[in-house]
């Protein structure tokens, strides 16, 4: 089953005369256990292309579906439910909530979606435990560095049963050795299952992804060929990198 | 690159041969920098001639012939590590010439070309972000010369992200008239006009 399908995707804003086409006819097909990156600059569509894969806003037109349910078929309640069980967001400022520790961040969703305090308890720990966090698990946000939040943030997208995790700009203000922690965490979730997908104006974050897609004025403009060259390079030569 | 220096920064170790010095090369630069074994035996024979390394007769390896470092190739060792290499003029960057080229050819979609070269740079960045992925935890020399190469490449995405974005706002807004003085600007950048 396919984790995520945007069909013919489009989104404007403003009415005719004024009109902003934030997405135009977009497509993307995101499988269980791959990791892809939405890659182009502000103001391309990448967010709108992410809240929207996210059911946080509608399209226009065009269709989504989520572990093969269209999105539009659902109601308001429905889609809360989905978001709570089986979507995952990571944003670039965290967004954890300041009155609540780590483990308390992590397991809210699972609360909100009327486990009991002790079972979401137990997952957030987990989830926390996965992420190298267990010593951190009863601190509060503001007592945590910037990677340690970003970390707590990831185990709360995956905690539960989360199939399909979305990030915008996951490792934004971290520098590059904690951006590529951050990365190495998501990839990890890819490899146990999760489809991921994230959108970044960074071509570094970018090529951490199985596959790169290219938005340009809403539009997808292109996409890297997945891991082409990349298996039989490794099968030629596992030290060595790509010839010149 | 130097193969020179780094030869000599692997006899500063302590007296070794030729085959061993291209092993210790390529396993101290993460192996991404292959060697031959004729270029270290010519590196040694000019190392040499120059003064900068003598034949070590102390060793027990048989026929193969050791080398140590002098006196003098110690000083030039140190003195090419605090040497910052030659940057200051941009090189012929084909690319860019590319892109530049692509800017007077009627009939070209600029976007387009640079969309074609943004992503073969992003697909070879992939390529080394898995090795690293794969292998780099384990290995520190490997990890620092992969990372060159993905900050190498990622710089050069930037500056197509950058032209594509001057070549877009460039279409709506108006060419300003250039003030005096940027063509001697031009020619001290080495940028010809």
């Amino acid at each position: 089953m396919i984790a995520l399908e945007l069909r013919a995707v489009s989104k404007h804003y403003g009415d005719d005369r004024n009109r902003v086409d934030a997405l135009v006819e977009v497509d993307l097909t995101v499988e269980p256990g791959a990791l892809v990156a939405v890659m182009g600059p502000s103001g391309s569509g990448k967010s709108t292309l992410l809240t929207i894969a996210g059911s946080l806003e509608d399209p226009t037109t065009g269709e989504v579906l989520v572990a093969g349910e269209p999105l539009s078929a659902m109601s308001r309640d429905a889609k809360a439910r989905l978001r709570r069980r089986s979507i995952g967001y990571v944003f670039q400022d965290y967004n954890l909530l300041p009155g609540l520790t780590a483990v308390e961040n992590v397991a809210m969703p699972l609360e909100l979606d009327g486990r009991s305090a002790r079972t979401a308890r137990t997952a957030g720990m987990e989830a926390l435990e996965t992420l190298g966090l267990t010593e951190r698990a009863e601190h509060f946000p503001d007592q945590l560095s910037g990677g340690e939040r970003q970390r707590v943030s990831i185990a709360r997208a995956i905690v539960g049963e989360r199939r399909l995790l979305l990030a915008d700009e996951p490792s934004g203000a971290l520098d590059s050795v904690n951006g590529e922690a951050v990365m190495r965490l998501i990839l990890a979730a890819c490899r146990q299952g999760v489809a991921a997908v994230f959108v970044t104006h960074d071509a570094q974050l970018a090529s951490w992804a199985d596959r790169v897609v290219f938005i340009r004025d809403g539009r997808v403009v292109d996409q890297t060929t997945p891991a082409a060259g990349v298996e039989s390079l490794l099968q030629s030569s596992p030290h060595r990198g790509p010839d010149r | 690159m130097s193969f020179r220096h780094a030869m000599l920064a692997l006899l500063s170790e302590g007296p070794k041969y030729g085959l061993q010095l291209r092993h210790e090369f390529e396993a101290r630069t993460g192996e991404v920098w292959p060697l031959n074994v004729g270029q270290v035996y010519t590196t040694l024979q000019r190392l040499e001639r120059d003064g900068l390394v003598e034949p070590d007769d102390t060793g027990d390896d048989g026929p193969q012939k050791g080398f140590r470092i002098t006196a003098q190739g110690a000083e030039d060792l140190a003195t090419w590590l605090q040497t910052p290499p030659d940057l200051s003029l941009p090189p012929r960057d084909e690319l860019v010439v590319k892109v530049l080229m692509a800017l007077r050819v009627p009939g070209v979609n600029v976007h387009g070309i640079i969309q074609v070269h943004r992503r073969y740079l992003v697909e070879l960045m992939q390529q080394w972000t898995r090795l690293k992925e794969d292998e780099a935890g384990y290995d520190l020399a490997f990890a620092l010369a992969v990372d060159a190469e993905i900050f190498r490449l990622d710089s050069v995405v930037r500056w197509l992200d950058t032209a594509d974005g001057r070549l877009k706002r460039a279409a709506v807004e108006p060419a300003q008239p250039a003030p005096a003085g940027i063509p001697r600007i031009r020619r001290r950048v080495g940028v010809r006009p």
